[in-house]
């Protein structure tokens, strides 16, 4: 959806930078700005892998610290980690796409109390972890497919979800993008080779798949490993599936190296019909695409301040001034050395070729909300009302806003609507109740008013509750942060010392932009 | 990439097995291929493909990677159904193991590890011992996997072919991920071991925690999750775990997450330094409330965990309230477990805040939720008495919406802050009773009634409100008659005049002759004998200084919420409950030749009885662990049987051993007994009953066509009853032609749809078909049924649990025409039926025989059963703590020695 979220800007924008590199990925229609070109970095910068050696915490351990203990004893808790016995995919009416036992302690039948006790009853969509019988049933839905995992033993539940969603993500990168009913039946037989190799007696394997496309293809007879000595052997595929750096395959050779970083950000709001932030916070996160020659060490500088303090220490020279902000929290694709990031607060990694998340981050302090929204809403008796909506933008006079839409929901028994917009267009959507009012472009520093008139159909009885659900934005700004976060630096650095070219744009999305009324 | 996979699920009008096995069999390698990718969407559409085995297996020697994969995978899914057959892939796997081709040997293993079928395990053995050793590093983590898969099929070879040495070995292994998956491995034998196989010394913990720098984010959860076992020997030690781990926080896969909080929070009991913990308290909050921003099935699992964590350390989130304030579009079950979170989290410095959210939320669309927001108001109050009256002032501008259900739940919970802070907000009552005609619901009735009784003397037409629910009397629930008996007599005692005098009489007449709800009658006489003896007595008892109620409600004990936390992240932590309580796994007992351990474990170490060669079950033979079971059915009973606090309503929760027992039906022999006569059935018949068979429950029912046409689509379906009992899949019942008949085995399952009140043995059954209208009957499901493999107590066990029992729960009945011909016979009859054997001995010319068996929810029953062989007469008793199970147990037990 990003990509997609993208294009529709397309006309939008002016293209005076210069576009990326279009064979590898569709031309980005909202440019990324270069961000250094530089030459390969001199020797200071160089990375030290492995990092083990740094890190003050690598002393050997305690020794003779007392007397060691059993490690079990009687009413000891047992934890396995285990994500699943068995696995199904059920279609909506509860058909079996696909079922894949691990263990040999669910029975093959478990299928038929989920589909009778679970989704022919109103729990469905009430709970997602529940236990039938002696079976633990831990479900989600994704589009028309229901996964459901079955546990007898005392599982670890973050893991099996998590599973599923990693698993979901591979399969659609296996499928080119989508995931649905019609795709696992197109797919079985892959999606059963791949349940195969991700899971072994219910511990998850190697999910990453960029190193599984090396060697589960669609075309069997053309596996790299058939033992036809005119196939294309992939070297030491095995090595990279268990290899310390178990999401990158060696060998890998670009002409010119080129690295995209997206800076993605959902704004989360929740304002009080009075107009107070209840709550407010950014959820970020950093995309990466990679196209680089061999096993280069990457090092991404941000502009948050533990960071920058930390090197200005390291480095025993004051900090430059600049914005600054504070990271709430960060978590980081495995590829990033998690122990460095605690000692120096540096985020080093060797990436994955291709697409990727390299980080999330998260911010609640000094969050630049881009709209301003202030509604009034009258009821004039009890069959009219009057809605006046206005949205003001408070980015910068030179970005502007795209695909923005403010829905503002209105009772069931609406019969009439009539509107005034100063831009934009609005309608009365029946099927979720709201008033949508949608504006293409909305440029930084202006504001836009809705005046609706509602009519009513007058009700008997049933007594109507007092709020009404929040009025809820969609918007995207692209080139906009709402957190501040700019990337500082990303330097690369391959033994082979070539040049890399950096682009990197930024865009800021509304998450949940809610506004009670 | 996208495949065209789903025309292999189209069938053709054909006989569709004899084609495939010509397509199986055909020349051509395509038409194999696709046929076989035929049978595994039939295999997938539930279609049984058993009968091709032969066929299918023919196909496995082939270079075709993608095709042998799909051929393993039909053995696995039916080798076990075809063992002899099964033998057939024995030699491919073999010389598969030993393939050039590294992905190949793995696939082999992994396989061959798979398939659960005795013959083919000891084939096994070599080729895994070559993968263990192997060079390649992705045959080693496969092997080590495997290891655990013997294991669990035959435990005896895999430590005397000293699998669990090379398992250990690869602890040390060079490459992180085989190191992670020996850890699982390791650690899923030890769980299913009684003897301590993988035990974590400070060397294996420096080789773990190196590890954890370098594997995947599932080997990170592997050995994390494996760490979390481990008991640092000081403080020094704990810190520097934690200071390993800690990292790991950062990690973008929840689940290494969540094993590292885990890991943290256990090594903190140990860190002495108050500077420390607070420290990692502080890096602790933000990896858990960015938990929150990821799918929603993930978000509860968070949420149920910082429930735990919230309890135990509460200044984690102290800060962070607003986290959980509700998104417009969260589901649910999200919603429910946030709000449960805000109560906790909830302090006199952010109740306005909180208050504000709970009003919005008690304004919301689903009704569970607004009634949740409600009650959490009033449980706010309870707990801050300083916010008491805010809160008050939010439920009364709630209920002045006057919308029924919030009206009904405001009442609720008003009822427990005037119970918080007697004579302290009686002005508002007036308001209450505005809404007195509106209540509908017995919770809500109960409670308005309770204010009324409580409040009478400052109540000036307290006696006309009571009397307007009179009329009705009857045809109110138990919960309503109990309250309005009660606030009567209240009444009575605060104003003995006329008006109350009739009403007590026509309440004490219709809760004592009318009624024929025992708790209503005892109550009734209870409050007649006081009032006609000694009112002024009564005046003391009922309306006596209530003692101070707190929220306590989800709170959990301190031992518990320890080892809950133990197991963050898991099943357990999500449940609130220990794994014992759900997790029925049979340890492997200790093997007969390991004789010295057997030994030590009966006379040594006697705080280690798991260790006998009897300690076959986790839950039984754990001194400890087989209280927690029981813990839990009582707790709930006590939660259903008082949700009124009142002084009485505790004196009269004691009685349950006064249970109904319904009619005891005819005794059962082979055929099945008829459950539906023919003449009910309109000329259909069923015979039914409840039998065990390898430790599943299984409802043996048969159907027999009287009628003149064909019956079909049978279903069936079970009213709740006392242990949750409910179909564990559709009825299989072919279409019966006139005169015929059928029986089938349904297995059972137990759903969380357990009936309330006093445990019965009564089976309420719906059965219907496309012909009749829906019969109803009932049939009884004997306890004895319900008796588990697992109910077998060791001697010592027995006898600590029988003393720990206070005498109370010792009940013991006669059966006077029942004889014991042989005390071998008699033993071996009762273990068939899972009454286990412990001990007998000779009291003059009686047998003394004590036995034990346990039922589901750990409800465990202590036996002793006196008889003279060959003379009529047997006398049994039994100790148990749930004594509501006694009747059903005589009961059961009649059918077992008669």
């Amino acid at each position: 959806t990003h990509e997609k979220a993208l294009l529709d800007g397309e006309d939008d924008l002016c293209s005076c930078l210069p576009p990326p590199r279009s064979t590898k990925t569709r031309a980005p229609p909202i440019p990324f700005l270069l961000l250094t070109v530089r030459r390969a970095p001199s020797a200071p910068d160089r990375p030290l892998r492995p990092v083990a050696g740094g890190a003050p915490r690598n002393r050997a351990p305690v020794k003779g610290g007392g007397p060691r203990r059993s490690s079990r004893g009687a009413g000891d808790a047992e934890t396995m980690p285990v994500a699943a016995s068995a696995i199904y995919f059920l279609n909506l009416r509860g058909d079996v796409l696909i079922n894949r036992l691990y263990r040999d302690d669910v029975g093959g039948n478990m299928v038929d109390a989920f589909r009778m006790h679970i989704m022919q009853t109103k729990e469905l969509g009430t709970c997602p972890v529940r236990q039938i019988g002696g079976c633990s049933f831990l479900y989600m839905r994704i589009s028309n497919v229901y996964i459901v995992i079955v546990v007898s033993s005392n599982a670890n539940v973050s893991c099996a979800f998590k599973f599923v969603v990693e698993a979901v993500a591979l399969f659609k990168s296996y499928f080119g993008g989508t995931f649905d009913e019609d795709a696992i039946r197109n797919n079985f037989v892959l999606i059963y080779e791949l349940l195969d190799e991700i899971m072994d007696f219910g511990y998850p394997q190697n999910l990453s798949p960029e190193i599984l496309k090396l060697y589960i293809t669609q075309e069997g007879v053309r596996s790299p490993f058939s033992s036809k000595p005119s196939d294309k052997p992939v070297p030491n595929a095995t090595l990279q599936v268990t290899g310390a750096v178990g999401w990158r395959r060696e060998g890998l050779v670009y002409k010119k190296n080129e690295v995209f970083l997206d800076i993605v950000e959902s704004v989360n709001l929740l304002m009080s019909s009075k107009g107070s932030v209840l709550r407010c916070d950014v959820t970020g996160k950093i995309l990466m695409k990679c196209f680089l020659s061999g096993m280069p060490d990457l090092k991404l500088g941000l502009n948050d301040k533990i960071g920058l303090e930390k090197e200005a220490q390291l480095k025993s020279r004051p900090s430059k001034s600049g914005k600054t902000i504070e990271l709430d929290d960060v978590t980081f694709h495995q590829c990033v050395n998690l122990t460095r990031f605690n000692s120096e607060k540096t985020v080093s990694f060797v990436p994955p070729d291709g697409e990727f998340e390299l980080m999330k981050y998260r911010i609640t302090e000094g969050v630049n909300l881009p709209f301003r929204v202030l509604p009034t809403i009258k009821e004039l008796g009890r069959t009219r009302m009057e809605i006046n909506v206005k949205v003001k933008s408070v980015f910068g006079a030179k970005m502007f806003a795209l695909g923005v839409v403010v829905k503002v929901p209105v009772p069931k028994q609406t019969a009439k609507t009539s509107f005034q917009t100063t831009s934009g267009k609005a309608k009365y959507n029946a099927s979720i109740d709201s008033l949508v009012w949608k504006i293409r472009k909305f440029p930084g520093q202006t504001e836009a008013t809705m005046s609706a008139e509602v009519e009513l159909i007058s009700t008997m009885g049933e007594k109507k509750l007092a709020n009404r659900p929040p009025i809820q934005m969609e918007f995207q700004v692209p080139m906009f942060t709402a957190s501040g976060l700019r990337v500082r630096f990303l330097k690369v650095w391959e033994k082979s010392g070539y040049n890399t070219v950096e682009w990197v744009r930024y865009i800021s999305r509304a998450g949940s932009y809610e506004i009670r009324c | 990439m996208s495949g065209h996979d789903s025309k292999y699920f189209s069938t053709t009008k054909k006989g569709e097995i004899p084609e495939l096995k010509e397509e199986l069999n055909s020349q051509y390698k395509d038409k194999r291929k696709d046929a076989v990718k035929k049978v595994i969407a039939a295999m997938t559409v539930g279609k049984d493909v058993s009968s091709l085995f032969t066929d299918v297996v023919n196909c496995m020697q082939t270079e075709n990677l993608e095709l042998k994969k799909l051929v393993y995978l039909y053995l696995i899914n039916y080798a076990k159904s075809q063992p002899d057959l099964a033998i057939l892939a024995v030699n491919t796997f073999v010389k598969d193991s030993q393939d050039p081709n590294p992905l190949i040997r793995a696939l082999a293993v992994r396989t061959m590890g798979c398939i659960r079928v005795d013959k083919i395990t000891e084939y096994l053995c070599d080729p895994l011992q070559r993968c263990l050793k192997d060079d390649d590093p992705y045959v080693r983590k496969t092997a080590a996997i495997c290891v655990a898969k013997l294991y669990d099929i035959n435990a005896e070879l895999v430590e005397d072919r000293g699998f669990l040495e090379a398992l250990k070995d690869l602890i040390s292994d060079n490459n992180p991920m085989v190191v992670a998956n020996a850890v699982a491995a390791l650690a899923e034998i030890q769980d299913s071991s009684a003897r301590p196989i993988f035990e974590i010394t400070s060397h294996t913990l420096t080789k773990l925690l190196t590890a954890l720098n370098e594997c995947t984010e599932w080997g990170q959860v592997f050995i994390l999750d494996s760490l979390s076992r481990y008991k640092a020997t000081d403080a020094r030690d704990a810190e520097n775990i934690v200071e390993r781990v800690t990292p790991r926080l950062q990690h973008a896969n929840c689940a290494v997450v969540l094993s590292a909080v885990k890991i943290i929070l256990l090594q903190m009991e140990l860190i002495t330094s108050t500077d420390v913990v607070r420290n990692l308290c502080k890096k602790m909050a933000p990896p858990l409330v960015t938990l929150l921003s990821a799918e929603p099935e993930i978000q509860y699992v968070a949420l149920r965990n910082i429930n735990l964590i919230v309890q135990k350390r509460p200044t984690i989130l102290a800060h962070e309230i607003k986290v959980f304030f509700c998104k417009y579009n969260d589901p649910i079950y999200v919603k429910m477990e946030k709000l449960e979170i805000m109560i906790k989290l909830a302090s006199d410095r952010n109740i306005d805040q909180v208050l504000l959210e709970f009003k919005e939320y008690a304004t919301e669309v689903d009704v569970d939720f607004v009634r949740k927001a409600v009650r959490a108001i009033g449980r706010c109050a309870i707990k801050l008495e300083r916010a008491a009256e805010r809160c008050i002032s939010v439920l009364l501008e709630l209920i002045k919406i006057k919308v029924n259900y919030v009206v009904q739940e405001a009442i609720i919970v008003i009822k427990d802050i005037f119970r918080r802070y007697p004579n302290t907000y009686e002005s508002i009552i007036a308001t209450l009773c505005e809404s007195l005609d509106t209540l509908d619901e017995p919770e809500a009735k109960a409670s308005m009634i309770w204010i009324i009784g409580e409040y009478a003397e400052r109540i000036d037409n307290a006696d006309e409100l009571l009397e307007s629910f009179l009329d009705t009397f009857p045809e109110e629930p138990a919960l309503v008659q109990l309250q309005l008996l009660t606030a009567t007599v209240k009444l009575f005692l605060k104003k003995p005049t006329e008006g109350p005098q009739q009403m007590i009489q026509a309440v004490l007449n219709n809760a004592t002759v009318e009624t024929d709800n025992p708790d209503l009658r005892d109550r009734a006489y209870i409050y007649w004998r006081l009032l006609s003896t000694d009112p002024e007595a009564a005046k003391d008892v009922v309306l006596a200084e209530k003692p101070v109620i707190s929220d306590d409600s989800n709170q959990l004990d301190s031992s518990l919420l320890d080892e809950l936390l133990a197991n963050i992240s898991t099943l357990s932590s999500v449940y609130h409950k220990p794994p014992e309580a759900f997790v029925s796994r049979v340890k492997a007992a200790p093997r007969a030749d390991d004789e010295e351990f057997a030994d030590a474990g009966e006379t040594g170490y006697s705080e280690s009885p798991s260790q006998g060669v009897d300690g076959a079950s986790p839950s039984s033979s754990t001194g400890t662990s087989s209280n927690v079971p029981v813990k839990q059915p009582a707790a709930a009973a006590a939660a259903v049987a008082a949700p009124i606090p009142d002084l009485l309503g505790d004196l009269m929760g004691l009685d349950n051993a006064l249970v109904p027992v319904d009619e005891p039906t005819a005794s059962s022999g082979p055929p099945l007994p008829v459950v539906l006569p023919s003449t009910t059935g309109q000329g259909l018949q069923i015979s039914a009953q409840l039998v065990r068979r390898d430790g599943q429950i299984y409802y043996d029912i048969s159907f027999e066509n009287g009628t003149h046409g064909v019956l079909d689509g049978f279903m069936i379906q079970f009213n709740k009853n006392t242990f949750g009992l409910a179909a564990g899949g559709p009825l299989q019942v072919p279409p019966l032609q006139p005169g015929s008949s059928a029986r089938t085995l349904l297995a059972m399952v137990f759903s969380q749809n357990v009936s309330p009140g006093a445990p019965n043995s009564l089976l309420q059954v719906a059965v219907k078909n496309n012909q009749q209208p829906v019969w109803y009957f009932s049939d009884k499901g004997l306890l004895h049924v319900f008796f588990g493999e697992d109910g077998k107590m060791e001697r010592t066990s027995f006898l600590e649990a029988w003393k720990s029992l206070p005498d109370d729960n010792e009940f013991s009945k006669e059966y006077p025409n029942s004889v014991i011909s042989s005390i071998d016979a008699t033993v071996e009859h009762l273990a068939a039926s899972n009454v286990f054997f412990i001990a007998k001995r000779k009291n003059a010319n009686m047998d003394v025989l004590y036995l034990s068996a346990k039922v589901p929810r750990g409800i465990p029953f202590l036996i002793e059963l006196t008889a003279a062989v060959g003379v009529p007469g047997a006398k049994c008793a039994v100790k148990t703590p749930n004594r509501e199970f006694v009747p059903l147990f005589f009961e059961a037990m009649e059918s077992l020695i008669n």
